[in-house]
C-alpha cells in the first residue's frame, strides 16, 4: 500500500504539473485563504501580546479602587466627582483583609515641572512607597523613596522617561539634580524604567512621583487631608483577586457607613477586568478576519472541487482502463483524493509563505506587532489538507463509482 | 490439461449457462443477451463474430467481468461471476484477464513501461518487481528499448503491442481482444495477430477475439457467430486444435 500511495502521489504531481496554469489558478483560492489566515492570526496574536504586555505593565494582581459617584439630593456626582477615599481606607483594608499583600494610594495632578530653563507639563503623582512596588515600577538609575521619606514629607522626586526627555539634555544625569514643581524644589533620586502605553492608550512614562505627604502639604494644597485619587491593592495569588475585591467592598462600605439600599460610592477594578475589555476587542477583530479567511478557503475548496470534476470527466476513459486492469474503487478514489490534497497542500504551503511574508510586511510597513506561531502554521497546513480531502471527496467518489463499461466507451 | 472440479468433472475456463442481459434505454428494454450458452476451454483461440447489435460486445464485457448478467450463470475457472461484488470483479480482472481494445486505451502521457506496469501497480507489487515484469512483457511483444516512449511517440501497431504487454504482464489465463486490429493497417494487423497466435500456441493463453474481418478471424481455431443475443453458429475451423468440448 505505501508503494501505491507513493506512486499515486507521483502520478498526481505529474498530472498537475502538466497543466501548471490550471493547477495554479485552482490553488489560488487556497493560497489566499491560508495566507489570510496566517497573516490575520499573526496580527491578532501580535495585538493580543501587546495588550497583555500593557496589562502586565500595571503590575501583578492589581486591584484599583476609584472614588465613585455619589448621589446628593438627586444630583449624581459622576465618577470621581466626590472625594470618598482616603489614606485611612487603605490602611484599614490592609489591616482587615489578610488576602491583600499590600495597599497603596496615589493622587495626581497635571503641573508644570521646571529644570533650569526647560519646563514641561506632566502628571505629578503623590504616592505611597507601596504604590511603586504594587505597580511594579523599576528604575534605570537611582531608586525609590522610602516610608521614612513619606513620614518626613521629604522633597524627593522620581521621574519617568518622557519627563526626562523633555526636561534634561541628552546625556545629562537626572539623578541628583533639582527640579521645581509648582516652584517647590525637589531632588531627583530615581529615573523610572519605561513602561510604554497603558491599556487605555496613555503614556505611562509622562510621570513624576513624589511622596504622598509632600504632595499633599507642599504641592497640591489639598482641601481634605488624606483624600486620595485612587487606592491600589495587590494579592499574592491571582485566584484570590475576586475574593479580595468582595472583601474590599465590604470593608469600604462599612467604613463609609453605606446602608444596604445605597450603592457603592467607589468603583473597584481589577487588572483582569481591564485585560478582558482589551482582549475582547482584539478577539472581535480576529473572529471577523478569520471568517473572511474561512470564506476564501471555502471558495478555494470549491475551486478544487470544480477542477477535479472537470478532470474526472476528461479522464473518464482512463478511469475505465484503470478499472479494466484491476483498479478497485478505493484505488480510483485515492487517486483523485490525493490529487485534490496535493493541490490544496501545495496551495496551503504557498499560502503559509504568503501569510508569513504578509505579516512581516505588516510589521515593517504599518508597524503593527505580529507574532507568527508554529502552531498556526501547522494548523493552517493541516487545514488546507482537510480542505482538499473534503472538497476532493465528491469528485473522487464520482470517479470511483463510474461503471467500467460506460467509462471505457466514453468519448 | 483440464482442471477438474470436486466431483471429477472437468472444469472449463469459461462456462455460460442461459446468460441474459437486459438493459433499459429510457423506456425501451433492450435484450442484449437472450439465454446464451457457451463453453470455452483453457488454451482455445476463439473468434467471435456478429453484426453490430448482435450482443457480442455485451458478451465480451460479461466474459471480461466488466459486467454481470441479469440472469443466468457465468463460471470463470469454476467461479460464478454473477455472485461477485465490484471489488471482487476487479480482483479477477487484475489476476485472470487481460484486455486488448480496438483503440489501444493506453494512459496518455505515460511511458510504455508505466502503461505495462499498470495492472501490477493495482496488484500492489513492489515497484522494482513491477518494472522488471513490465520490461519483460514489453520485450515479449518486441518493444525492448521503447520502454520510456510515450504513446504519442509510438505507431499504432506499437501502441497496440504496449496494450498486449499490459494484458500479458499479469500472466492471465484469458486474453480478451475486442477488434484489436480495427484501427491498424494490414501490416500492423498481421504483426499483432502473429503475436496473439504465438501467445496462444507457445504459452497456452486462451484468446477470445472479436472481429468483423474474416481474415483476422481465420487466425482463430474456432469461430462463434452471435446473432440476437444467442450463439448462431459455433464451429472449429482448425480441427487439429486440442479442444474437445464444444459449447451448447
Amino acid at each position: 500500500m505505501p508503494a501505491f500511495l507513493l506512486l499515486t502521489l507521483m502520478t498526481a504531481i505529474r498530472i498537475l504539473s502538466r497543466n501548471r496554469l490550471r493547477a495554479g489558478l485552482t490553488m489560488l483560492g487556497i493560497v489566499i485563504g491560508v495566507g489570510a489566515v496566517i497573516a490575520m492570526v499573526s496580527i491578532g496574536e501580535g495585538a493580543k501580546a501587546a495588550v497583555q504586555a500593557q496589562v502586565a505593565s500595571m503590575g501583578t494582581n492589581v486591584i484599583i479602587v476609584l472614588p465613585g459617584s455619589t448621589t446628593v439630593s438627586g444630583v449624581r456626582g459622576g465618577q470621581g466627582g466626590v472625594v470618598t477615599l482616603n489614606v485611612s481606607d487603605a490602611l484599614e483594608m490592609k489591616k482587615r483583609i489578610p488576602l491583600l499583600q499590600d495597599t497603596g494610594w496615589a493622587k495626581r495632578d497635571v503641573m508644570q515641572i521646571v529644570n533650569g530653563n526647560k519646563n514641561w507639563n506632566g502628571s505629578v503623582n503623590g504616592v505611597s512607597p507601596s504604590y511603586l512596588t504594587i505597580r511594579d515600577w523599576s528604575f534605570t538609575s537611582g531608586g525609590p523613596f522610602t516610608q521614612a521619606d513619606l513620614d518626613a514629607a521629604v522633597r524627593v522626586a522620581l521621574v519617568g522617561q518622557t519627563v526626562v526627555e523633555n526636561l534634561f539634555d541628552a546625556g545629562e544625569e537626572p539623578v541628583g539634580s533639582v527640579i521645581r514643581i509648582k516652584n517647590v524644589p525637589f531632588r531627583v533620586i530615581g529615573v523610572l524604567a519605561p513602561k510604554g502605553q497603558s491599556a487605555q492608550g496613555s503614556d505611562q512614562d509622562d510621570i513624576v512621583f513624589i511622596p504622598f505627604s509632600t504632595a499633599e502639604r507642599k504641592v497640591f494644597g489639598t482641601q481634605f487631608i488624606g483624600s486620595v485619587g485612587a487606592l491600589f491593592a495587590t494579592t499574592e495569588r491571582q485566584e484570590d483577586l475576586f475574593a479580595a475585591v468582595d472583601q474590599i467592598r465590604e470593608v469600604l462600605r462599612a467604613r463609609h457607613r453605606l446602608q444596604t439600599e445605597q450603592g457603592d460610592d467607589f468603583t473597584i477594578r481589577t487588572q483582569v477586568d481591564i485585560g478582558k475589555v482589551q482582549e475582547g476587542t482584539s478577539q472581535t477583530l480576529t473572529v471577523m478576519l478569520l471568517s473572511i479567511a474561512a470564506v476564501s478557503l471555502l471558495v478555494g475548496g470549491i475551486g478544487i472541487m470544480n477542477i477535479l470534476l472537470v478532470s474526472v470527466t476528461e479522464r473518464t476513459r482512463e478511469i475505465g482502463v484503470r478499472m479494466a486492469v484491476g483498479a478497485k474503487r478505493r484505488h480510483i478514489l485515492m487517486q483523485f483524493l490525493i490529487e485534490a490534497m496535493t493541490l490544496s497542500v501545495v496551495g496551503g504551503t504557498l499560502g503559509i509563505v504568503v501569510g508569513v511574508v504578509g505579516a512581516r510586511l505588516t510589521t515593517v510597513i504599518a508597524g503593527w506587532p505580529t507574532i507568527i506561531s508554529g502552531d498556526t502554521v501547522i494548523a493552517a497546513f493541516f487545514f488546507s489538507l482537510a480542505v482538499g480531502l473534503f472538497f476532493g471527496l465528491y469528485p473522487a467518489n464520482k470517479a470511483a463509482r463510474l461503471n467500467p463499461i460506460d467509462a471505457l466507451r466514453y468519448e | 490439461m483440464l482442471m477438474t472440479s470436486g466431483n471429477g468433472q472437468p472444469v472449463s475456463l469459461i462456462q455460460c449457462q442461459d446468460l441474459w442481459k437486459v438493459y433499459r434505454l429510457g423506456d425501451v428494454e433492450v435484450q442484449a443477451l437472450r439465454g446464451l450458452n457457451l463453453t470455452i476451454e483453457q488454451g482455445e483461440f476463439v473468434a467471435i463474430m456478429g453484426s453490430s447489435g448482435s450482443g457480442k460486445s455485451t458478451l465480451m464485457n460479461m466474459l471480461g467481468c466488466l459486467d454481470q448478467p441479469s440472469k443466468g450463470h457465468y463460471w470463470l475457472n469454476g467461479v460464478d461471476v454473477a455472485a461477485l461484488r465490484a471489488d471482487e470483479l476487479a480482483e479477477i480482472r487484475n489476476r485472470q484477464i487481460g484486455f486488448v481494445f480496438q483503440s489501444f486505451n493506453l494512459i496518455p502521457r505515460t511511458s510504455a513501461l508505466e502503461n505495462a506496469q499498470l495492472p501490477l501497480f493495482y496488484r500492489g507489487l513492489p515497484l522494482r518487481e513491477q518494472r522488471t515484469l513490465a520490461a519483460a512483457a514489453l520485450e515479449r511483444v518486441g518493444l525492448k528499448g521503447r520502454e520510456q516512449h510515450y504513446p504519442t511517440q509510438l505507431s499504432g501497431g506499437q501502441q497496440q503491442r504496449v496494450a498486449i504487454a499490459r494484458a500479458l504482464v499479469t500472466t492471465p489465463s484469458l486474453l480478451l481482444a475486442d477488434e484489436p486490429t480495427g484501427n491498424l493497417d494490414t501490416e500492423s494487423s498481421r504483426e499483432i495477430m502473429t503475436i496473439l497466435d504465438r501467445l496462444n500456441k507457445e504459452e497456452g493463453i486462451t484468446i477470445i477475439l472479436v472481429t468483423h474481418e474474416p481474415d483476422i478471424a481465420a487466425y482463430a481455431a474456432r469461430e462463434i457467430v452471435i446473432k440476437d443475443g444467442q450463439v448462431l453458429t459455433d464451429r472449429h475451423t482448425k480441427p487439429e486444435h486440442p479442444s474437445s468440448l464444444v459449447g451448447r
